[in-house]
């Protein structure tokens, strides 16, 4: 699905949604009250302007005080590589967006990423999966490298690499290794109306990071849920 | 981990980048009061690593645990560098969120972490990244308790990819000459933006663009050390004890604080052009200077200081 069309499935009733130099902001009717949007369209990848464009928005609706909901929908490249981003400082620029999604979901906003396209790293980390839930439309395509620059770092051949990725979720980039790992809650019906699954999903929601507990279960993180409950017990008998 | 070995160790003479991960623990915190939680003998070691035919470490990397430091309970998290490039598998992430979770329980004075890393260790990616996602979530929830949560960043492998973006998370930073905080590394945007745009064989250049003296000037970090464990455990001290809430109003400090460097120095090609505009006097001469030369020009720059992360 492109933008327009989850926008159109979402807010049958029209919304102010606006996309510029790809980045996304706005609002539309959600339940009772409106739904905050943010975001970034187009492969775009995220540099420091961008990332203080979205944590505005971010701040400006926590400060707004209604507790609505927030949908983080991307569809980006990874972050901006740059030496003029790195300069600015875009490791203070994507953490303090993270932060802001953070806060939000603390300050009692509802937080929902959906990612209908790309997305990688840095860009990844401070977006989508700084929400509380989620969400992917069929055909998203997350990663944190694609597999000919893992070639090339890891110096295993292309197509030693394929081959293992097609058994081996944890490292292998897409949509379905990302829900294995527990970093993707859910995948969305294109199908049938986008609203009434975001509201389900927000009904739905449950205290703390479910990510860990998902990739146990969905087998694509084997051991973390396990590795961090035996840090807590052997740091309470400490 | 031996408490004897503390007292082989003198934090003094120490360098921090030198030093493994379990040296810079015992050396920094008070003498033989570090206790490892999941220790190199209980060997937790990475399920994904011997696809790739690569060896293993008992500890994934990390090292993480309690000590007291000036007789304050505190948890310390420390990358290791030399395994992996320090880098977030599914163990060593793990072991962190671990770390952070039972902060929430047990309320230490505060969280140390001890980076020394490339990122996400590519092997496990989704693994890493996701770990990542999940310590950042984490370090909030400790920060909103009122727990600091304090990096410290002096390593062979700097602090990058993922490893940036949780040290912008923490409530303050420590950074040495030799750290580096970036999230793209030097030969990340080489690779894929070619050398006319970085060349990552210009250390002069990686160090003036992403090293510890730029992030302490332009208020990246929040305290600059000498590259000995004691410097490091008097910022880790110092910095405990004025960190900021995680509230509104720091974020939108931090906003307006990001927005104004943007604004400022978003047309400066080169580090040097961006200290000038800042008001250092000899921006040519930074690099080279003693810490003593840098504390003092640090002193001299507002944009340095800020309860604004």
């Amino acid at each position: 699905m492109t933008l327009a069309d989850i926008l159109a499935s979402l807010f049958p009733d029209g919304h102010d949604v606006t996309v510029r130099d790809g980045l996304v902001s706005g609002s539309g009717p959600f339940a009772e009250g409106r739904i905050a949007v943010v975001g970034i369209d187009g492969d775009t990848p995220l540099g420091v302007d961008g990332a203080l464009h979205l944590s505005r928005s971010v701040l400006d609706a926590i400060r707004a005080g209604d507790r609505g909901p927030i949908l983080v929908a991307v569809d980006s490249d990874s972050q901006r590589m740059s030496r003029r981003d790195e300069l600015l400082g875009l490791n203070e620029c994507l953490a303090h967006l993270a932060k802001a999604l953070l806060l939000a979901d603390r300050s009692g906003h509802p937080t929902i990423g959906l990612i209908y396209g790309h997305s990688a790293a840095g860009a990844f980390i401070a977006t989508a999966l700084a929400t509380r839930i989620l969400a992917a439309l069929p055909g998203a395509n997350p990663s944190v490298m694609d597999l000919p620059s893992v070639a090339r770092v890891t110096k295993l051949p292309l197509d030693k690499l394929e081959e293992m990725a097609k058994s081996t979720p944890v490292f292998a980039p897409g949509l379905d290794n990302m829900v294995a790992t527990g970093a993707v809650h859910v995948v969305l019906d294109p199908g049938k109306p986008l609203d009434a699954q975001i509201r389900d999903l927000i009904a739905g929601m449950e205290p703390g990071d479910a990510r860990d507990r998902l990739g146990a279960e969905r087998g694509g993180r084997p051991v973390a849920r396990d590795v961090a409950g035996a840090v807590i017990d052997q740091a309470r008998r400490s | 981990m031996a408490g004897d070995r503390a007292a082989s160790i003198d934090p003094d003479a120490l360098s921090w980048y030198e030093a493994t991960a379990r040296q810079r623990v015992v050396a920094l915190a008070d003498p033989g009061t570090v206790q490892e939680f999941l220790p190199p003998t209980e060997r937790r070691m990475s399920p994904h690593l011997p696809l790739f035919d690569l060896p293993r470490a008992f500890d994934d990397g990390i090292v993480v645990g309690r000590a007291a430091l000036d007789g304050a309970p505190v948890l310390i998290a420390a990358q290791e560098g030399r395994f992996m490039g320090g880098a977030f598998g599914e163990i060593h992430g793990a072991k962190l969120v671990g770390l952070l979770r039972a902060a929430l329980e047990l309320k230490p004075r505060a969280v140390l972490i001890l980076f020394d890393t490339g990122g996400v260790r590519l092997q496990e990616a989704n693994a890493g990244e996701t770990a990542i996602a999940e310590t950042m979530r984490a370090i909030v929830e400790v920060r909103a308790a009122g727990i600091p949560v304090i990096g410290l960043i002096g390593g062979r492998a700097g602090c990058y990819g993922g490893g940036g973006l949780i040290a912008g998370t923490c409530s303050r930073l420590a950074v040495s000459e030799g750290g580096r905080i970036s999230v793209s590394g030097p030969e990340v945007i080489e690779t894929n933006k070619g050398a006319e745009e970085f060349d990552s064989r210009d250390r002069a250049l990686v160090w003036r663009t992403m090293g510890g003296k730029h992030r302490r000037l332009t208020g990246g970090a929040d305290a600059f050390c000498a590259d000995t464990v004691s410097a490091f455990r008097r910022a880790a001290l110092d910095l405990i004890g004025r960190a900021p809430a995680f509230d509104l109003e720091t974020l939108a400090a931090e906003q307006a604080r990001l927005e104004d460097r943007i604004a400022r120095f978003g047309d400066c090609r080169d580090a040097t052009d961006l200290w000038r505009r800042l008001g250092v006097n000899d921006p040519e001469a930074v690099p080279a200077m003693d810490t003593d030369a840098f504390d003092a020009t640090v002193a001299r720059v507002r944009e340095a200081d800020h309860d604004a992360r």
